[in-house]
């Protein structure tokens, strides 16, 4: 028995989106409170309904959220580990406890402020971090491992990104024009959206006039830092036939990856050579398609997780949408495109130009695609494909349906 | 941090903050030498050094002293700063090494690539390891263009 089918997800809710900071007064609990009862109440459902936490990235306390709501009974809390890679593979983790008899109606969310604590810092300050508080971007205590980075100059996640990049560059030729194109792409995609944070044109002059942070990427290859919360309600094939939406079926999911990706572009680097230059995604990939039973060529809308324009890149390629090393050409050739092209990627904006909730406005964004609303909408859409990561390891990808 | 120059990242660390696996690199950093760890049983080189082989999941290892020679295997260049102070060491270059004398992966080594043209490295060029004493316990490997 898989997860096929057996699962749907009835309800999305969420804030506002924010530019980093800006959503004080609220706080990351207040804005999950928000998010999760919008999300029922989309779905038609109330917190009486509510049993299970399928979380990620340990994006909210459970035990906080549970009491503050004043859930009745908790029947599953669980969290995906790592970070941003386990976004699209919690609604995976839904379907597991409903599934299994766990749980009946669980809630996968992110909440985000930005305020105190970015996610970008590693080593970033003038003292060695102490503490990482659940972020896995930092650590508790100075660990052994941490002297042989301290002095490598290598600080950031975009620094770790555009190691990856360059090595992609060098084997297979892509170029930063292909990373533009992207970038230029899902702007494109976000100016007609009104949830957007960045809705200003960008030209292909503005992408190359932009300031490069570390070779080959520049700020418009970065995400944006927002804040907010998304959260979305999953429940059985069953139960979600007589509520208030179609429901959105999981087709499959699956999180994880190669063991030696390991934690990978933070601390690790030793990946083998053959998936050195890559979203860290090809067995996730496999598994995903292997349980919905379908192909690349099946997904109508593909909301892949960009924290960095090159992961958009190589996600095409490890997901099976053109070959490992031509994902430029792809590109080149218009597939990504939402007006006419063969696979529209990130019909939002995503992270680079509509909001960063780690994951979650892509999981949205199928939603909508799926239920024939969404703004910038495909199409007769059937077959949604949304991914988290890379990150060190898990990453995922979920395969919806309508 | 003494005096800062351009190209030449400054530790934040003054001690490497070792266990018993990490102590014997920093012992050989402090005569001079780079050194990798290797399993006893399948001769895997691994670091940075781990309580298991990742290849027949072993735990005994001999510190092995190495050429410290390499090829670039990826690289940046950071041209932003990312904290106070940096202001006056970008662009500075830093990268993945595969190091001579070892499989490559399971023994790469990340370092600030110094003493080069920033705007001319690329991948596959030829480096040595230098040193530089940051502190009595703690001496560091940069490289630089062999």
């Amino acid at each position: 028995m898989t997860l096929k089918d057996q699962t749907a997800i009835v309800g999305v809710g969420s804030t506002p989106y924010y530019k980093r900071g800006q959503s004080v007064p609220e706080t990351e609990l207040s804005m999950a409170c928000t998010a999760i009862l919008a999300a029922l109440d989309d779905a038609g459902l109330t917190v009486k309904d509510l049993d299970g936490f399928a979380i990620y990235s340990s994006s909210c306390d459970p035990a906080t959220v549970g009491s503050v709501l004043g859930v009745e009974e908790i029947r599953f809390a669980a969290t995906l580990t790592s970070g941003g890679g386990g976004s699209a593979g919690s609604l995976g983790l839904a379907a597991a406890a409903i599934t299994s008899g766990q749980s009946e109606v669980c809630v996968s969310l992110m909440t985000l402020q930005q305020a105190q604590r970015r996610l970008g810092g590693t080593q970033v300050g003038d003292s060695p971090p102490t503490s990482g508080g659940g972020s896995p971007y930092g650590a508790g205590g100075i660990p052994p491992t941490m002297a042989f980075q301290a002095h490598t100059g290598l600080l950031s996640p975009g620094h770790s990104f555009s190691l990856l990049t360059q090595r992609h560059m060098h084997l297979y030729g892509t170029k930063r024009e292909h990373l533009a194109k992207i970038a230029i792409s899902q702007r494109k995609n976000a100016i007609t959206r009104p949830t957007s944070i960045r809705k200003e044109p960008l030209t292909m002059d503005e992408y190359f006039n932009s300031r490069i942070i570390s070779d080959p990427l520049c700020l418009l290859d970065y995400t944006m830092e927002s804040d907010g919360a998304i959260a979305v309600i999953t429940t059985s094939a069953a139960r979600a036939k007589d509520l208030k939406q179609k429901p959105i079926y999981i087709m499959g999911s699956a999180n994880g990856g190669m063991g030696r990706w390991g934690s990978a572009i933070f601390t690790y680097f030793q990946m083998p050579d053959e998936y050195f230059a890559s979203s860290g995604h090809r067995p996730v990939a496999r598994r995903m398609y292997e349980m919905a039973g379908v192909g690349p060529k099946d997904v109508d809308v593909a909301l892949l997780y960009d924290h960095f324009s090159p992961m958009v890149l190589m996600q095409l390629e490890d997901y099976g949408f053109c070959p490992i090393g031509e994902g430029g050409r792809f590109i080149d050739d218009g597939n990504i495109y939402f007006d006419g092209g063969s696979i529209p990627v990130n019909t939002h904006g995503g992270h680079l130009s509509e909001a960063y909730i780690i994951g979650m406005t892509h999981v949205r964004e199928a939603v909508e695609q799926l239920r024939g609303v969404a703004v910038n909408q495909v199409k007769d859409a059937e077959i949604a494909l949304v991914t988290g990561g890379p990150a060190g390891l898990p990453v995922s990808g979920t395969l919806l349906r309508r | 941090m003494s005096e800062l120059k351009r190209g030449v990242y400054p530790p934040p660390l003054k001690d490497p903050h070792s266990n018993d696996t990490t102590q014997p690199f920093w012992d050989y950093t402090l005569q001079g030498k780079l050194a990798a760890s290797k399993c006893n049983k399948c001769g895997t080189m691994l670091l940075p050094p781990q309580p298991r082989c990742f290849v027949c999941q072993n735990d005994k290892f001999t510190w092995v002293e190495l050429p410290g020679t390499g090829t670039i295997y990826t690289y940046t260049v950071v041209r932003h700063p990312l904290r106070p102070g940096l202001d006056q060491v970008v662009p500075y270059a830093a990268g993945m090494i595969e190091l001579d004398g070892t499989q490559g992966a399971g023994a790469r080594i990340q370092a600030n690539i110094i003493n080069c043209d920033v705007e001319k490295i690329r991948i596959g060029d030829r480096v040595k390891v230098v040193f530089e004493k940051i502190s009595d316990t703690y001496v560091v490997p940069r490289f630089e263009p062999a």
